[in-house]
C-alpha cells in the first residue's frame, strides 16, 4: 500500500481528511427508510407482494447503491496523496 | 420423539462437525503467539473481506434474530418488519462512525470502545460506565441465543422440564464455551462460514418451495391480513397505522444506533484488516438484511400454513413458528439442516458476544482498576477466563429464570447501550462535550430509560411492567394514542443534559481532562508508518504490515 514517508522515519505523515461531498449521499439510505408515507400502503402490490414489503426490500438495494457509490469515490487509490509529496 | 429422528441425527452431526471446527481454528492462520487480546479477542486485526463479512454478518444476524423476527410478525404482523429498515440504516451509519473507531483503535492499540474513550476524554470513570453498560447490556443477548437453540431443541421435542431436559442445552454451551476459550475469535470466524452458508441454503429453499405450496405469495399475505382482521387487537395489521408509525421508525433507528455501539460489533469491525475492508463490508453486509427480510416473512408462512407454536405449560412460545414451520413443511432431513443452521447460528454470536464482554471487564476493570501492569498474556488469560464465566452467566440465567426475563433484559440492553452513543459516536467526530456532563447525561439516560421501560404495560403477555419498548406518549400528557421507542426518547435526555453539562461545565472552567488522541488518528489506515510504529511500541503483538 502507500507507504509514504518509509525514506523518513519521524516525519509527520501527510493529513488525510475522511471529508468528502459524497458522504452526504450516505444520508440518502438513512432518511428515506424513516419516511413511513412512502411505504406504509398495500398497493401497489408486486408479485404478491405489498407495498410496505416490496419497497422497504427494495431500500436494501438503496443502502448498497449509495454506499457502494460513497466507497468507490472515497477510496484511496495507490498514489493518491503521495503525488503531492514527490 | 421418534418422529424427529432423522432430524436428530442430521442435527448432531452438523452441530459436531463444526464444534470440531472451532478447536481446529486455533491452528488457523495461527500466529506466533496467541496470548495477547490483540490474537485472541481479535483475530490478530487482520481479517480481510470475505472473513469480515462472514464475522460481522454472523455476529450480527443472530439465531435469536433468525426465530424471534419472524415470530413478531407472526403475531403483530408489519409492526415486526422494522427489522428491515433497521438493517438498512445501521450500514451508512458504520460507515460514517465505525470506520473511525477502526482508525483510531488501530493507532492506540484499542481492544474496546471503552479503551477508546478512556483515552478520547481521560476519564477512567466514564470508560468503566461504558464497560459496565456493555458487558450489562451484552449478557442478556448471550443468553437469547440459548432462546434460540431452545426453540429447535423443543422443535425436536428433545428439550422437556427438569435438569435432564436442560441437559442438551448445556452440552451445546459447553462445547461452545471449551472452544472460545482455546480459539478466541478465530473460532466463530471459522464457523460463521458454516453457519451462514447453511442459512443461505435454507433460507432460499424456503422462501421458492414453501410459497409455491401455499399457493403464492399473494395468498399468505391474504392469509395474514384476514389473521389480523380477525383479532380484536388494535396495533396489529399488514401495514402500520396512525399510532405505530412513529414507534416504528424511533425503533428502527434507535436499534440501528444500538446495533453499532453493542461491544460485539465493534468486535468484529476492529478485527478488520485495513478501511477499506470496513467500508467494502458496508455494501456487501445488506445481502443479510434481505435474507433477514425474506426470514421475518416466514412469520406470515406460518399464519398462511396454519402453524401454532409449542406450548409448555400452558404458555404458547411464539419462538417455536419458524422450526415447527419447517417440520411442517420440509423432508425430514432438511428440517435436520434447518435446525442445525440456527442451532450453529446461536453459537457465532455468543461466542463473538463473550469475547467482547470479557475483554471489556479485562481493559477496564481489571487493567484500569486493579492490576495496572498486567502483560498481555495475563490480560488475554483473564479474558479466556471470563469468557467461560459469561457463558455460565447465561446458561443459568435461561435455565434457573423465566427465559421472558431474558427477553425484558435484553429489551432493556437495547436501551441502555444506547445511551453510550454521545461518548463513543459522538466522541469519535468531536471533543465539545465535556466529561463530567457526559457522565451526567449517560445517567440521565439510564435513568429515563429505565423509569419509561418498567411503566410499559402489555395486556398481551400479563406485564405490568417492562411488557415492551414501545411508550406511550399520553403519560407524558400528550394527548394521542402514539407511542414511541423508549430508547430514542432516553436517548434525547441524555444528549439534552450532556449538552446543558457541558455548557455549565465550559462556563465554570472545569478541567476537561487531556486527550490522548490526535485529530489525523482518526483517519489512519493500514500500511500508515505511524501506525505501524506504534503498534510495535504499544500493542503487545509485533503486527506485520498485511498490506505490504
Amino acid at each position: 500500500m502507500t507507504t509514504t514517508g518509509s525514506g523518513t522515519p519521524g516525519a509527520p505523515p501527510p493529513p488525510r481528511r475522511d471529508r468528502s461531498p459524497w458522504n452526504w449521499l450516505l444520508l440518502l439510505p438513512i432518511i428515506v427508510p424513516l419516511v413511513p408515507v412512502l411505504f406504509n400502503g398495500v398497493d401497489p402490490r408486486l408479485g404478491g407482494f405489498p407495498r410496505f414489503y416490496w419497497l422497504q426490500l427494495a431500500f436494501i438495494l438503496l443502502g448498497v447503491v449509495s454506499t457502494t457509490i460513497v466507497y468507490r469515490m472515497t477510496r484511496r487509490r495507490p498514489g493518491d496523496r503521495k503525488g503531492s509529496h514527490e | 420423539m421418534s418422529e424427529h429422528v432423522t432430524e436428530i441425527v442430521v442435527f448432531t452431526l452438523l452441530f459436531a462437525v463444526v464444534s470440531g471446527m472451532g478447536f481446529v481454528a486455533a491452528r488457523w492462520r495461527r500466529p506466533a503467539d496467541l496470548a495477547s487480546l490483540h490474537e485472541w479477542g481479535l483475530g490478530g486485526r487482520k481479517f480481510g473481506s470475505w472473513i469480515t463479512w462472514f464475522l460481522v454478518g454472523g455476529d450480527l444476524y443472530t439465531a435469536y434474530t433468525f426465530v424471534a423476527v419472524p415470530a413478531l410478525l407472526f403475531g403483530a404482523g408489519a409492526m415486526g418488519f422494522f427489522a428491515v429498515p433497521y438493517t438498512v440504516i445501521v450500514y451508512p451509519m458504520v460507515f460514517l462512525f465505525l470506520i473511525r473507531l477502526w482508525s483510531v483503535s488501530h493507532v492506540h492499540g484499542f481492544v474496546t470502545p471503552a479503551d477508546f474513550v478512556r483515552a478520547r476524554f481521560g476519564s477512567p470513570t466514564l470508560a468503566l460506565l461504558v464497560a459496565i453498560t456493555g458487558i450489562a447490556a451484552t449478557m442478556p443477548y448471550i443468553a437469547l441465543q440459548l432462546v434460540g437453540i431452545e426453540a429447535v431443541l423443543k422443535a425436536m421435542g428433545i428439550s422437556g422440564s427438569g435438569l435432564l431436559g436442560d441437559l442438551p442445552l448445556i452440552i451445546a454451551f459447553a462445547i461452545l464455551a471449551a472452544y472460545t476459550y482455546q480459539s478466541g475469535l478465530r473460532a466463530p470466524a471459522l464457523i460463521a462460514f458454516v453457519k451462514d452458508t447453511l442459512i443461505y441454503i435454507v433460507i432460499l429453499v424456503a422462501i421458492l418451495y414453501i410459497p409455491a405450496r401455499l399457493g403464492g405469495w399473494g395468498s399468505i399475505f391474504d392469509a395474514a391480513e384476514a389473521k389480523f382482521a380477525a383479532t380484536p387487537a388494535p396495533g396489529d395489521g399488514i401495514v402500520l397505522n396512525e399510532n405505530n408509525q412513529l414507534q416504528y421508525i424511533t425503533l428502527a433507528f434507535g436499534s440501528a444506533m444500538a446495533l453499532f455501539l453493542y461491544p460485539h460489533s465493534v468486535t468484529g469491525v476492529l478485527a478488520a484488516r485495513s478501511r477499506d475492508v470496513i467500508k467494502r463490508n458496508m455494501s456487501a453486509l445488506p445481502a443479510y438484511s434481505l435474507l433477514l427480510g425474506l426470514i421475518a416473512l416466514l412469520g406470515f408462512m406460518a399464519i398462511a400454513a396454519g402453524i401454532t407454536p409449542i406450548t409448555t405449560d400452558g404458555r404458547a412460545d411464539a419462538n417455536t413458528i419458524v422450526p415447527r414451520l419447517f417440520d411442517a413443511m420440509f423432508p425430514d432431513w432438511f428440517t435436520g439442516v434447518a435446525y442445525a443452521a440456527i442451532g450453529i447460528g446461536a453459537l457465532v454470536p455468543a461466542a463473538i458476544m463473550s469475547i467482547a464482554a470479557a475483554n471489556l471487564f479485562t481493559r477496564n476493570i481489571y487493567r484500569e482498576y486493579f492490576r495496572p501492569d498486567a502483560t498481555d498474556a495475563q490480560e488475554a488469560s483473564v479474558s479466556k477466563l471470563v469468557s467461560l464465566l459469561v457463558k455460565v452467566g447465561a446458561v443459568a440465567v435461561i435455565l434457573l429464570i423465566d427465559p421472558q426475563f431474558s427477553i425484558d433484559l435484553q429489551l432493556i440492553g437495547g436501551v441502555i447501550i444506547l445511551q453510550t452513543l454521545p461518548a463513543v459516536a459522538l466522541g469519535l467526530y468531536t471533543r465539545w462535550f465535556h466529561r463530567h456532563a457526559l457522565i451526567a447525561g449517560w445517567a440521565a439516560g439510564m435513568a429515563a430509560g429505565l423509569l419509561m421501560l418498567y411503566n410499559i404495560a402489555n395486556p398481551a403477555t400479563g406485564q405490568a411492567h417492562f411488557g415492551g419498548s414501545a411508550f406511550p406518549l399520553a403519560k407524558l400528557g400528550l394527548d394521542t394514542r402514539m407511542t414511541v421507542y423508549a430508547g430514542f426518547l432516553a436517548l434525547l435526555a441524555n444528549l439534552a443534559v450532556a449538552a446543558l453539562g457541558t455548557l455549565l461545565a465550559r462556563a465554570a472552567k472545569i478541567d476537561p481532562g487531556p486527550d490522548r488522541t490526535r485529530p489525523d488518528d482518526y483517519t489512519a489506515d493500514e500500511g500508515d508508518p505511524r501506525v505501524h510504529e506504534l503498534d510495535l511500541k504499544g500493542g503487545p503483538a509485533p503486527t506485520p504490515s498485511a498490506g505490504g
